[in-house]
């Protein structure tokens, strides 16, 4: 490792060491690069008390994350809630469930913020003006919104179908935005060739290895506001099988720094029925990766090719979890049920995760003792068209209280009504 | 079957710089074979131990993943073929 810098990156199958450049894959054997830490000097640098006394936002993480020397912290990213979920747990059958909530993380309501933190970080640091990115929605939102603040030139490439509010949600930050004739998995495979053609600072191709392991603040973040201790499950949405990996490299690193006690946590990840490549591996119990054609309405996730699917399957089967998925209607109740619940309104992915969470338990693959962690990665806002035609609109009435009283004998019922006159 | 293969960058150190090359192949295990035959540098990088395609190269025909052709594709004339390096996305 270079004198300054207490990372860089390193094949994950032939172990070659590469320093710092906008790669992310071995130059020698094609397999992905990943970035490693010297894990002894940062302990030296970092303990609970000197976190604590941080701001509330992922940079109070930096020395595990591959961040340049002075990069700029100021934009408050992360820190989400983690909210014990006591009515959502006695309705699944849990005694002690909470939901890791970035449907509202700063600045564009997802965890994609976390990633582009980090990727623009080193956008900077290598020299690019245009950054990019291949994105089902939530990702080309948060690339306008950051380069937007950093000065950046965004140029983003998406599904010609997402959802309006999605392409809206990236419009706004005056990125270009390029609408592909294909599925998510063309439009990655396309941004590849244009990676290898244009310097562009592409964040999930070339700057991808440092973009991933942003995620791994979600990891920290559920340590820290469980009282520095590891849950004994957490249940990942996985669309590329890179979240979930990295929660489970984040609880190795605290463990490995002594901030937490060792556990072995189960990882239980979901998917959409319509696009469960990583499911279906798991299932079957095998780590390789069968393609498929996505068709959810959980666009989010609707990665048919999944770059760390491997990886995430093989992890999830070595930690003793599982992977489940939803079907569309299920996605619809699971969103319904968290919002009924807990007064959370997530996205169609967060729908999967609760969706699949529920079969967890039911199976009984998931103990109702046990401290389980639901991960909601994303906004209601930006996917309302799913739960479109769910709700009438009901008839107005005139402002009169005659006119409300009639309303109350007709629509509620009389025991409610007679709670309401008290 | 005269087939296009694009090779891209991070390969060409495996193939002398030769970023398009013309095959005559009917099928994949023919194409591959053609390929480490003209570039023996590659060839590791194209197969495993065990003679099936490396897990983290992903090979499209005319923007088609191949594996969604099925193991008895056989190629048509003309067909183009590209090489992906499968770590993108997400």
């Amino acid at each position: 490792m270079s004198a300054s810098l207490h990372y860089q990156l390193r094949c994950r199958e032939c172990k070659t060491e590469w320093g710092n450049q906008p790669i992310s894959f071995c130059q020698n054997c094609f397999a992905p690069l990943e970035v490693t830490y010297d894990l002894e000097e940062i302990g030296n640098k970092i303990s609970k008390d000197e976190i604590a006394r941080r701001s509330p936002n992922l940079w109070r993480y930096k020395e595990l994350l591959p961040l340049p020397e002075n990069h700029d912290e100021s934009l408050p990213v992360g820190f989400t809630p983690l909210v014990e979920a006591r009515h959502l747990g006695s309705h699944c059958g849990s005694k002690s469930l909470y939901i890791k909530n970035d449907s509202v993380c700063f600045p564009t309501l997802s965890f994609k913020d976390r990633v582009v933190a980090v990727a623009l970080a080193q956008a900077r640091n290598f020299g690019f003006e245009v950054v990019s990115c291949s994105s089902t929605g939530n990702l080309a939102n948060a690339v306008a919104a950051q380069a937007a603040r950093g000065g950046f030139r965004a140029c983003v490439f998406i599904p010609a179908d997402l959802e309006p509010a999605k392409i809206l949600g990236t419009n706004i930050y005056g990125a270009q935005i390029v609408r592909i004739d294909g599925n998510y998995d063309q439009v990655n495979r396309l941004c590849s060739q244009i990676a290898d053609k244009h310097r562009w600072g592409f964040v999930n191709v070339n700057l991808r290895p440092y973009y991933a392991e942003g995620s791994k603040t979600v990891g920290y973040e559920i340590a820290e506001q469980l009282g520095w201790r590891l849950p004994d499950n957490v249940v990942v949405p996985m669309a590329g099988g890179s979240l979930i990996t990295k929660i489970h490299k984040a609880f190795r690193e605290l463990i490995q720094l002594g901030l937490v006690e060792e556990k072995n946590v189960k990882f239980f990840g979901a998917q959409a029925t319509g696009c469960s490549p990583i499911s279906s591996a798991v299932k079957a119990g095998r780590n390789e990766i069968q393609p498929q054609k996505p068709s959810t309405i959980a666009r989010s996730l609707a990665i048919g090719n999944p770059a760390d699917g491997f990886y995430a399957a093989k992890m999830i089967s070595g930690s003793g979890g599982w992977a489940e998925d939803a079907s569309d209607p299920e996605i619809v109740e699971g969103i319904a049920l968290l919002a009924e619940t807990e007064g959370i309104f997530t996205e169609t992915a967060g729908g999967v995760t609760v969706g699949a969470a529920r079969k967890l338990y039911q199976q009984g693959r998931i103990k109702p003792e046990q401290t389980t962690v639901l991960c909601i990665t994303g906004n209601r806002l930006k996917t309302t068209d799913a739960l479109a035609g769910r709700f009438n609109t009901s008839e107005p009435i005139p402002p009169k209280l005659a006119a409300f009283e009639e309303y109350l004998e007709r629509e509620l019922e009389p025991a409610q009504a007679a709670g309401a006159a008290r | 079957m005269n087939i296009n293969v694009s090779i891209p960058t991070a390969f060409r150190r495996h193939t002398e710089g030769v970023a398009n090359y013309s095959a005559s192949a009917a099928s994949l295990p023919e194409l591959l074979d053609a390929l480490s035959q003209r570039f023996p540098e590659l060839k590791p990088h194209l197969r495993d131990d065990e003679g099936r395609v490396r897990r983290f190269l992903n090979i499209y025909v005319n923007d088609e993943d191949i594996r969604f052709l099925g193991d008895d594709y056989r190629f048509s004339d003309g067909d183009e073929v590209t090489l992906v390096p499968s770590i993108a996305g997400g």
